[in-house]
């Protein structure tokens, strides 16, 4: 594997026996002890997760709060401080960029946190449309390394070496001054995995400590390192959409079924008169949740109605939680209502499927 | 990894167990280990015949699909329907969980085969 990064928790996964693969140009483990078991880890008890390859933009000054909204689709007017939001980026065609957090700190400071494999080009879209805001952005991505720690016991495990009350960290909040045995770090409950759990930041020569410290203290909590497999299993569950599968340059936010978070009613933004056009017009495409007796669908695969193409699968699995064989996938709008049969084309063979509700998996509140 | 020195391997991790005419498949240690948690076995028919390289049906992993190959050519007389409901007894033991069993159509076909030895230095190049 030549020519690939490498999170400085590297080694500490291949003494773990994680199975290293390239993931976006990152040397990162895809599994550990296996990709179910970790799986169920994260959903029954926590699993640790390295995701020091996230990008992380700063974009501080006068104009910042500015800025991002004419950045953004979603709407940053009523976040409050150390709160977060989820919002697409867009291209004047209305094609998505990246989906992003919104970390921020204050009215002239936030952190952009950003997929690692789109992480210099929204860099440079960034930097593309600062024109005369006064801002200044810098990427960070090398020095922050990032922990996902995942899970109904997650609270529980990281309260054991912090003296912050982790209670008081909401969802979708975050605290940046958190103390985690001595290591200064930031925490949010945020995550992509469909459980409750921390998203922490902390600098790269701290992160070894902070991984030995977190996986020490949930061993007898049924803490597990999980790698990218589980990752995706467990967002793909929840539907949460991943860069290049559910989302991409040519699909809408609109028809990726991220609706919620485009603000049509705010000022303008990069991207508004297209999506507003197709809101109006209808969408041609959606996104839609289905499931089939047999044949587990794949990323790619055709979908059809009546033998005609009318889409692609997005993300498909035998899901490990529900044990049912489910996909997400961008098909013709006029395909999409709930309980239509349609059908999925499996290498030589043609599977029947029926369009059910995204949103497979919702923990128990 | 665990290589048996009694079956004949190929490069694309399929082993052979030669009974007489007849033969098992199945797909190596090192194999299941490779592809992880495997969940769906799509095995042929019975009478189905293959030439050797030919594929002959799939294994899924939670990730991936990968094809399996003929190490021989043959007609199959067998599949191992357990796999249909638990295929994760691939990954439990890949050598007694065999996949499929042929007629093999031309014995001489084997000579082309990795032995155990030859087989345990192929993967270890792989690594």
């Amino acid at each position: 594997m030549e020519n690939v990064q490498k999170t400085a928790l590297y080694n500490a996964h291949k003494e773990l026996g994680g199975k290293i693969i390239d993931f976006a140009g990152w040397a990162l483990p895809v599994q550990y002890e296996g990709i179910i078991s970790e799986h169920e880890a994260v959903r029954n008890n926590a699993g640790l997760f390295d995701v020091s390859h996230m990008g992380e933009v700063e974009i501080a000054g006068k104009d910042a709060f500015e800025f991002i909204q004419r950045l953004i689709t979603n709407d940053i007017s009523k976040l409050k401080d150390n709160q977060i939001s989820y919002s697409p980026i867009c291209y004047e065609d209305g094609g998505i960029v990246d989906d992003l957090l919104v970390y921020k700190y204050n009215h002239e400071r936030f952190l952009l946190v950003v997929n690692a494999s789109n992480t210099q080009k929204d860099y440079e879209w960034m930097l593309k449309n600062v024109n005369n805001y006064d801002l200044e952005l810098k990427n960070l991505s090398d020095e922050y390394s990032q922990l996902a720690l995942q899970g109904p016991k997650a609270q529980e495990i990281l309260q054991k070496l912090t003296d912050t009350d982790l209670s008081t960290i909401k969802f979708f909040y975050f605290n940046p001054e958190v103390r985690i045995q001595d290591i200064k770090c930031i925490v949010s409950r945020t995550g992509y995995t469909g459980e409750d759990g921390f998203e922490i930041y902390c600098a790269n020569g701290d992160i070894e400590k902070l991984w030995e410290s977190i996986l020490a203290a949930g061993k007898d909590d049924g803490l597990k390192p999980a790698g990218l497999g589980a990752r995706d299993t467990l967002r793909f569950e929840a539907s949460l959409p991943l860069y290049g599968n559910e989302i991409d340059k040519d699909i809408t936010p609109l028809e990726a079924g991220l609706g919620y978070f485009v603000k049509l009613d705010k000022d303008d933004f990069i991207g508004k008169e297209v999506l507003e056009k197709q809101k109006q017009e209808g969408l041609k495409r959606k996104l839609v949740g289905f499931e089939m007796q047999k044949g587990i669908p794949r990323h790619g695969y055709t979908i059809l109605k009546e033998g005609n193409p009318i889409g692609k699968v997005t993300t498909g699995y035998l899901s490990p939680t529900l044990k049912k064989n489910i996909g997400l996938a961008l098909i013709e709008e006029k395909y999409s209502a709930m309980g239509q049969e349609i059908e999925v084309q499996i290498r030589k063979k043609v599977f029947p499927a029926r369009i059910v509700k995204k949103g497979f998996y919702k923990r128990a509140k | 990894m665990k290589v048996l020195n009694d079956l004949f391997y190929t490069k694309e991790h399929e082993w052979v167990k030669v009974e007489g005419e007849e033969a098992y498949i199945g797909i190596s240690d090192y194999a299941q280990h490779e592809l992880g948690d495997i969940v769906y076995v799509e095995l042929p028919e019975i009478d189905d015949e293959f030439d050797a390289e030919e594929s002959f049906g799939v294994v899924e992993s939670v990730k991936a699909v990968s094809d399996l190959y003929m190490p021989v050519g043959g007609t199959i007389i067998e599949v191992n329907e357990e796999l249909e409901d638990e295929p994760e007894l691939v990954n439990e033991d890949a050598y007694e969980n065999w996949i499929i069993k042929v007629k093999m159509t031309d014995k001489s076909e084997l000579d082309e085969l990795l032995s155990g030895e030859e087989y345990q230095a192929y993967c270890a190049e792989e690594e």
